[in-house]
Formats: C-alpha cells, structure tokens, sequence
C-alpha cells in the first residue's frame, strides 16, 4: 500500500515536472525588442513594394485568383489543404478589426520572423517564417512600411481546420526547437559571388523557395540535406520540381534560361510554367532584373541531388 | 462479306474524321511552344531583331491559337489525358473565356507586330501571361 502511495506520488511529481518542461520549452519567444525599434523607425515603404513580391504575401493573403491592383488587397481566405489539416490564410489588410491595421512593427516582425502572433500565441508554420526568419530586419521594416499603404478590407478569413494533436498552438514550441533557424541553409564564404549571396538571401528568406521545392520529414520540417531537390506537393497530389543539379532537375537549364523563366514563364524549351508556380512567377516578374539573375546564380551554385521525392 | 468490309470502311473513314482530341489538343499546344521558340531568341536578344521573322512566327501562332476551340478539342468524354486537370470540366466557363481571351490577344499581336525588342518582350510577356494563366488551374503537372 504504502508501495502504490509512494509510485502514486512519484507519478503525479514525474508529469508536473513533465508539464514544467513542455511549459518552459514551449514557450512562445520574442525577438530583441531594442533591435526592432532602431529599425522599425527606418522602415522605407517605396524599397517595401519589392520586398511585399518577393516574399509572395499576395499568393496567399489576396483573394483567391484575384488579378492586377486587387492583389494588394489582402482580406485573406487561400485554403492550404494538407496532411495535417486545412489552413486559411488570415486578412492581414490594415483593417483595424479584421486585419492587421492595429500592429505596431514589434508585433510584425514577431509574426513575420519568430512565427509569435500579438498576444503572444505561436503562428502555424503554413505561414512561412521559418523562411523569413532568414530575412534582414530593416527588409521587415520596409515592407510593413509598404503594407501600411495598403487598403483596410473588412471581413474575417474562417479559421483553420486542424485535428489533436496539431490544434494545440503551444506543442509548436517544440517544433520550433526543431525546425526555426535563422542560420543560411547554404553555407558559402564571406567572399562567395556577391551574385550567389544575393540569390541566397531572396530564395532562403523572403522567396520561401524551399518550402515547396525541399522534401519534408514525417513533423513536417524541412529537409535540408536535401535542400531543393523537389518534393511532394503539399496540396493534392502532384509534385514540386527539383531545382538542383541532380538527376531530374535543372541541370540542363543556364543561369540565363532560369532568369528568363522567372520573368516570361517560358522554360527552355517555351513549354509554360503551370501551377502553383504560375502565381509565384507573375510575383518574381515584378522584381529589379538583378534580383531574377541573383536567384538564377544561386541555383546554380547549390549542391545536386536526385528528385526529393 | 459485302456488308463486313463496308463496315470496315466506315469505321475506318469515321475514325479519320474522330481524331483523338487529347493528341490533337497536345499537337496544337506543341505547335505555341514552337512559334513561342521562334520569337524567345529575339526577345532574349539572342538573335538580332528581325521584323519579318518576328510578323511570320506571330501569324502562324494566330492561326493554329484561332484552332483552339474548347468544345472541339476539350469533350469531357475524351477525359483529362496525361496533363490535363479535372478542372477544366469543373470551371468550364472561366477555361472558355481564358481560351478566348489568348486567341483574342494573339490576334491583335499578329494585326500589329513589335517593331522592336521592346514591344516584342511585352508581347511575350502577354502571350506568357495568357499561358500560365490557364495552366495554373487547368493543367495538372507532369
């Protein structure tokens, strides 16, 4: 008897300590708040514009197949169908209400590159800041510069539709202990091609390139020993090319060929671009010719590997 | 016997009518990619820039982009083939008026051509936009 009292208690003591430590782990971390306010006061929102295409904010946040101006219109409600559920990208209009119109940049940056919403909750990583975790804070700060120019929209996007254990915000934690880092997936030398470093910024950070184009594990993080080389798609069942060098990617394909493709559509071969990527491609179209040829240099520098998937 | 070889005939002649749609839609779209391959070059500034060759591949993209009729080419009983999305059957009005909004802009293309690099990068750019436009929900990736 006294035997069971004793394992009683040491149970109940064992799952205290248990819940203290997924507590502690799990706990929700902001970034260094003297950092964002000497650069939130910096902010530019004309540099913004072209940081707001080359993060794709608009593929998800605008309205589903909305075109031309009304793609700076961002009321939210692109559904991600996957594995773990359905998410549904939110209104991050300047709508006071409904959108993000009341965020401060603390609160900005923190969703953008630590994945913590405003009160303080994790955000789901179907938003990608474990890619613009990688991003320069002064780029932050020009786009919620940009974003601040932006049209109010009224209305709430539905929430998310997640089973247990994936509607348990505080459990990504843990899967941020994992997966969130803010280290370059590529490692080069200080003086590698500044072409290949500029490239390596805009597809690791704002670009979020890999998190279609890299295989990801059973918890879903990415890969990154099999950075680029393709992946399931996440939505239905198609798959996403593989970018490397490696067999069944674009070893075939120049820096020129990649550049173009990003701007026109058009592959080598003038067979269109489709998919997914079609949107991701007007987004690219719209950036300076030198971003398209530093991300073309970068791919070409990345070690090969044979399709991910 | 007669009647066995008549039979034959017709299915043979009603075949040649009834081509496949799904190869002929595929021949139809390789034949954009081929006109697409003549102008790409120019556009890059690969070749130099040449009025005559730019205004012929423009009017053989017109005329086999006036072929494309939906209905023709796309029977929901001949199925999606090897790239084509359920989509298509689905959203059956926006894919009829994408088709007619690239014969329509491929047509004015053809009426005035680019008279320079210029002109003939934002034509490409057009026509592109037309492409990737219906394949993002309509073609199913390969």
């Amino acid at each position: 008897m006294k035997l069971l009292k004793a394992l009683g208690l040491g149970a109940v003591v064992v799952g205290a300590v248990g819940l203290a430590g997924f507590w502690f782990l799990t706990e929700p971390k902001r970034l260094d708040a003297a950092v964002l306010a000497s650069a939130g006061a910096a902010g530019d929102a004309s540099r913004g514009e072209r940081i707001f295409w080359a993060g794709g904010c608009a593929s998800c946040h605008a309205k589903p197949d909305a075109e031309g101006d009304a793609r700076l219109e961002l009321p939210g409600g692109v559904a991600l169908k996957t594995a773990f559920g359905t998410f549904v990208a939110p209104n991050i209009s300047q709508d006071a209400v409904d959108g993000i119109g009341k965020w401060s940049f603390d609160d900005f940056a923190n969703a953008m590159m630590a994945g913590v919403a405003p009160d303080g909750s994790h955000l789901y990583p179907a938003f990608p800041y474990t890619s613009y975790a990688r991003m320069k804070v002064e780029d932050v700060a020009d786009l919620y510069a940009f974003m601040k120019t932006l049209p109010a929209v009224a209305g709430r996007a539905p929430g998310h539709e997640l089973g247990f254990p994936f509607n348990i915000r505080r459990g990504l934690g843990l899967w941020k202990l994992l997966y969130l880092s803010s280290d370059p997936v590529i490692a080069l030398p200080a003086d590698a091609d500044p072409k290949v470093l500029a490239g390596r910024y805009l597809v690791e950070g704002p670009g979020h390139c890999g998190e279609c184009h890299t295989p990801r594990d059973l918890t879903g993080g990415s890969r990154k020993g099999l950075w680029l080389s393709g992946a399931v798609a996440a939505e239905g069942d198609g798959k996403v090319p593989n970018l490397t060098g490696g067999e069944g990617g674009l070893g075939g394909w120049s820096a020129g060929d990649i550049a173009y493709y990003l701007e026109s559509g058009f592959t080598p071969d003038y067979d269109s671009v489709g998919g997914a990527m079609a949107d991701v491609q007007r987004n690219m179209a719209r950036l300076p010719a030198a971003d398209r040829e530093a991300i073309a240099a970068y791919v070409k520098a990345i070690p090969p590997h044979p399709n991910g998937y | 016997m007669k009647k066995l070889l008549l039979t034959a005939c017709f299915v043979a002649v009603a075949g040649l009518a009834h081509a496949d749609p799904v190869a002929d839609r595929e021949a139809l779209m390789k034949s954009f990619g081929r006109s697409m391959g003549e102008l790409g070059p120019i556009a890059k500034g690969e070749k130099a820039f040449d009025a005559a060759a730019v205004q012929t591949a423009l009017a053989t993209l017109n005329e086999n982009a006036q072929k494309f009729d939906p209905a023709v080419l796309f029977p929901e009983s001949a199925g999606p083939g090897e790239s084509g999305s359920p989509n298509i059957w689905t959203n059956w009005a926006d894919f009829e008026a994408r088709a007619t909004k690239f014969k329509t802009d491929v047509a004015a293309a053809a009426a005035a051509p680019p008279a320079d690099v210029a002109a003939l990068q934002a034509t490409m750019g057009m026509i592109g936009g037309n492409c990737g436009g219906c394949h993002e929900n309509f073609r199913v990736k390969k």
